[in-house]
């Protein structure tokens, strides 16, 4: 059952109050303009064994994602398409708020944007995924986990996920004449491929004004958000709002508008740090 | 995939309906004895469930919120609405969706008048055939409604979606399953409130105003009638003297 959250992190009211009436002038107690981001440091290849990894830093905000390769079967709707699997978990070493156990429905929500936001433009190359026709296909579990949370989560993890994405290589496989599949995790046969690159990008709203990348103070004090994902192609690739208030019609427009232009440089801060010569 | 036809040669969809078209809509408020308020809304074949209960004390003292109620809300597929049957274990959508139409319902609910109870929402989905979340956000209003708990305004939901290339409104489980966009959104309309969105799928800028646009449309169609059902179901009970 979903409940009404608590205020978790409570934020002093003489603070609170000085985010709000700030907001409303246009200006951020971080000093940041409305559509800037925190600064951004992405570690590609963090975890060796992980067949693709990143290390992100959002600000304070910290977020591993890693993907994990296996060889699994096709669902029966697409006998000749890899599977994609993505789930996250907010770890107790991000927050005294979050507790050890299954993923709770923040953790959940999260997982499933990111999935979705990866899923429904086939940002990975599904076709590129079978080893065996019909009958055994590579499973990409990308699997998030959040270690320190300073605030918007969602857009820390899906520039992690993207990055772990564009850092995993393929293990080689050979397949002997009974279609039996073996593993060499030791050599790679190649990148996985990517057909389009995606990023979220939250847009909070509090005080009738929008504003991007709320750290946790921002997201304590903010009505609701609007997570707006965006590819390379300047579509929209999915959409959430998510937190208790409501946006009008006019603010969705506009949120959409940040979203498309913010998006831009985002993907280039991840582009480049994997194309960095190591 | 997907090679399904969506669109028929006559511009019409697969079930015959015009893409602005919506579905036949029933809505029935006050149709369980026990609960505080409850409502059963069908948008075509999907046909849900709504009851509320509360607000009330919970044992659960440590949920409660000092300056309002807390809302909470279960979305629930019972086992046989679907065409595989539904594992009865709690999915992953459903604890997803039971955030989003909390969410959907938070803006609206005058929490505020009843500081330390709950509020609690239980949505049942009897049949599925799209739509199910929209739906749900609508009876869980007139639900909450029934009860006689003050709101701001109701929240009502549809989804548009995109098939074969076209913008459509109030998309059933083939358009959802074969379609290129599913597009759940609630909206208060008296407030002029998005309470609910969510893209599942690819939009171009323009085609995405255009959705918003066509969601909106139906809502308020689907807001008449959840006022009328309420207006019928409440106009002729007299106050005691």
């Amino acid at each position: 059952m979903s409940v009404t959250p608590s205020a978790e992190i409570t934020v002093p009211k003489l603070r609170s109050a000085t985010i709000l009436s700030m907001l409303k002038k246009g200006l951020r107690a971080s000093g940041r303009g409305l559509t800037d981001f925190r600064p951004i440091e992405i570690v590609p290849g963090y975890v060796p064994n992980a067949d693709g990894s990143a290390l992100v830093k959002l600000g304070n905000t910290v977020v591993i994602a890693g993907v994990k390769l296996e060889v699994g079967s096709p669902y029966p709707d697409t006998p000749n398409e890899g599977a994609l699997v993505v789930s996250a978990e907010f770890m107790p070493t991000a927050s005294p708020t979050f507790e050890p156990g299954p993923p709770d429905e923040n953790a959940i929500e999260l997982a499933r944007v990111i999935d979705r936001s990866l899923r429904e433009i086939k940002a990975i190359d599904m076709e590129k995924l079978v080893i065996v026709p019909g009958r055994r296909v590579w499973v990409v579990y990308v699997d998030i986990y959040v270690l320190d949370h300073d605030g918007n989560l969602v857009d820390a993890s899906s520039i992690a996920a993207l990055a772990a994405l564009m850092d995993t290589k393929l293990p080689k496989v050979e397949v002997d004449e009974l279609g039996n599949v073996k593993v060499d995790r030791n050599s790679r046969s190649g990148p996985l491929q990517l057909r389009h690159k995606v990023v979220t990008v939250s847009i909070a709203k509090a005080e009738n004004v929008l504003f991007v990348d709320p750290d946790i103070e921002e997201e304590r004090v903010c009505e609701t958000k609007l997570v707006i994902t965006v590819s390379d192609d300047g579509r929209i690739a999915g959409m959430q709002k998510s937190g208790l208030g409501a946006l009008s019609v006019e603010e969705v427009v506009r949120a959409t508008e940040i979203a498309l232009k913010v998006s831009k440089d985002l993907l280039v801060i991840v582009e480049k740090s994997l194309t960095r010569p190591t | 995939m997907g090679r399904v036809k969506l669109l028929r040669e006559d511009g019409l969809r697969h079930d015959g309906r015009k893409p602005d078209e919506l579905r036949p809509i029933r809505m029935q408020v006050g149709v369980l004895n026990k609960a505080s308020g409850s409502a059963l809304v069908e948008y075509g074949a999907t046909k849900v469930l709504a009851a509320v209960h509360g607000p009330r004390e919970i044992p659960q003292k440590h949920l409660l919120l000092p300056n309002r109620a807390i809302l909470r809300c279960r979305y629930h597929m019972l086992t046989f609405s679907t065409h595989e049957r539904k594992s009865p274990a709690p999915s992953r959508r459903e604890i997803e969706l039971s955030k989003v139409i909390r969410e959907a319902l938070e803006p609206v609910v005058m929490a505020e008048v009843f500081p330390r109870t709950a509020i609690d929402i239980f949505i049942e989905v009897i049949n599925a055939d799209g739509g199910t979340r929209t739906a749900s956000v609508t009876a869980a209003s007139l639900a909450l409604a029934d009860a006689g708990i003050p709101m701001r305004d109701l929240v009502v939901g549809v989804a548009v979606g995109k098939v074969d290339g076209v913008l459509v409104l109030d998309i059933d489980e083939v358009e959802d399953m074969y379609g290129e966009a599913d597009m759940p959104v609630a909206v208060a309309p008296s407030l002029g409130l998005v309470t609910l969105l969510q893209l599942n799928g690819v939009l171009t800028r323009e085609e995405f105003d255009e959705a918003l646009k066509l969601a909106l449309k139906g809502a308020q169609v689907i807001y008449n009638i959840a006022r009328e059902t309420l207006k019928s179901r409440y106009l002729g009970v007299k106050v005691e003297e």
